[in-house]
């Protein structure tokens, strides 16, 4: 369960948002500008809000009222960015490692057989991210994200950056993610159609304030 | 004119020695300040990054006497740190390092700054968002990332520690054997008859060591290169 209900000056732009959600996907949807991206850099305690809570499961990552405010590297959420991001001077096996170590789990082979074999990377785990492809590369990063076994993966539009073919190539991949990595997911994207394949439930944005909360029919339909 | 004599030998070591020792106790001061300078910013920032670059326009008979006031041994801290840790600096090599290592931190510092600023801040990020805690985003990332920056500025930093003349004879003066490294000893035999010889070997060695650091520098640069371009 994550309960979110923020808001945020930026500029002259105002976010306010109030949402809770059970889905398995919440797709946060809207126009670019509409502070989706910010909404879930809040989520991930890269930005603070000015006023208002973040709890997952019951527990308190932020509450501006008691003064709490859990640094992000202690919030177990993972975050794919639309640029993937990966460490240019590790290669794919220790990019998809540092998580783990970061975090201090013990190694798992089982769990990193999983994670490789749900977004076939198993073959590039010696090359380094420049010798990627924008969608290997943003395969990489998801799978980087999952070992580092967060509660809740939050994804920027990880398929903002590619082309249509890329895109329909990595769907199926993160529909896979969505039924058997087991791990909730936030997922921000202005694509409709996307939206319908992977969201369970949707909060739609518009100028920095929920506009529709509810099941997949709240999208638009396109012609 | 290459049978080195032992006096010149001497001075040659001392000199490896004293750059040496100046660019390794500076280097983990430089990174610490270049990082401040770089990403934080504090009350009494452009009086930090002033003073660092204060021994590049000051004479250096200047940050010499300087020294000698502060480090000397009737010096303030000169004083406490000889009669509580023993430590002298006064006419001493250690002298010669400390006031090559100042000398030279303002040239090793810039271009550690310079690449930590050009360290793309979302991967500290993505870093932060996979459970690394800030000092280990430093070790992990932006360190590696900035090492080009970081053997730039040593390889900066010796060459100039092993020039260093101006401080270093004014604070240690010029002792065969304890404080007279390359530049001071070719200043002795310029100044006395018949040394024009000598002088000019340690001239030769000046150049080769120079040319070694510089090239090494490259060498280190390039393959630090190939592995932040990730292929």
């Amino acid at each position: 369960m994550l309960r979110v209900d923020v808001s945020r000056q930026l500029g002259e732009f105002s976010l306010q948002a109030s949402f809770a959600s059970e889905g398995r996907v919440t797709g946060l949807f809207g126009a670019s500008g509409s502070g989706k991206t910010s909404l879930i850099n809040m989520i991930a305690g890269l930005l603070r809000p000015d006023r208002g809570a973040i709890a997952i499961d019951g527990e308190t990552l932020d509450d501006t009222a008691e003064r709490v405010h859990v640094p992000m590297h202690r919030r177990r959420i993972g975050y794919v960015f639309q640029d993937a991001r990966l460490f240019p001077h590790l290669d794919v096996r220790q990019n998809l490692d540092y998580g783990r170590r970061m975090n201090r789990l013990a190694d798992d082979p089982a769990q990193r057989a999983r994670v490789t074999d749900l977004l076939d990377i198993g073959h590039l785990l010696d090359r380094r991210p420049g010798q990627l492809s924008g969608g290997e590369r943003q395969r990489v990063a998801l799978g980087r994200a999952l070992l580092a076994q967060p509660r809740l993966l939050l994804l920027d539009e990880p398929l903002g950056s590619l082309d249509e073919e890329r895109k329909v190539e990595i769907l199926p991949y993160l529909v896979r993610l969505r039924d058997e990595a087991g791990v909730p997911m936030v997922y921000v994207s202005h694509d409709a159609d996307e939206m319908r394949q992977l969201a369970t439930s949707i909060v739609m944005l518009g100028r920095g304030r929920v506009t529709a909360f509810g099941g997949t029919e709240v999208l638009p339909t396109t012609p | 004119m290459f049978d080195i004599s032992p006096t010149e030998w001497t001075a040659i070591q001392l000199s490896l020695r004293v750059a040496t020792v100046a660019t390794l106790v500076a280097t983990p001061l430089g990174i610490a300040l270049a990082w401040l300078l770089a990403r934080r910013d504090f009350w009494g920032k452009p009086v930090v990054d002033a003073a660092i670059h204060l021994p590049l326009v000051l004479p250096p008979v200047v940050t010499g006497y300087l020294l000698l006031l502060t480090f000397g041994r009737r010096g303030l801290v000169g004083a406490w740190l000889a009669d509580h840790l023993g430590i002298v600096f006064a006419f001493r090599w250690t002298g010669a390092a400390l006031a090559c290592g100042i000398m030279a931190f303002p040239l090793l510092v810039r271009p550690i700054r310079l690449s930590i600023e050009a360290v793309d801040r979302r991967l500290e990020q993505a870093a932060g968002t996979l459970g690394a805690a800030p000092w280990r985003v430093f070790l992990t990332v932006t360190l590696p990332l900035a090492l080009p920056g970081v053997l730039a500025g040593m390889v900066l930093g010796f060459a100039k520690a092993i020039g260093e003349f101006g401080a270093t004879i004014t604070f240690v003066s010029n002792i065969p054997g304890e404080t007279q490294t390359i530049s001071s000893a070719i200043y002795s035999l310029i100044q006395t008859p018949d040394g024009d010889t000598a002088a000019l070997r340690l001239v030769v060695v000046s150049i080769v060591i120079a040319m070694a650091a510089l090239i090494a520098s490259e060498w280190f640069a390039r393959r630090a290169l190939r592995r932040l371009h990730g292929n």
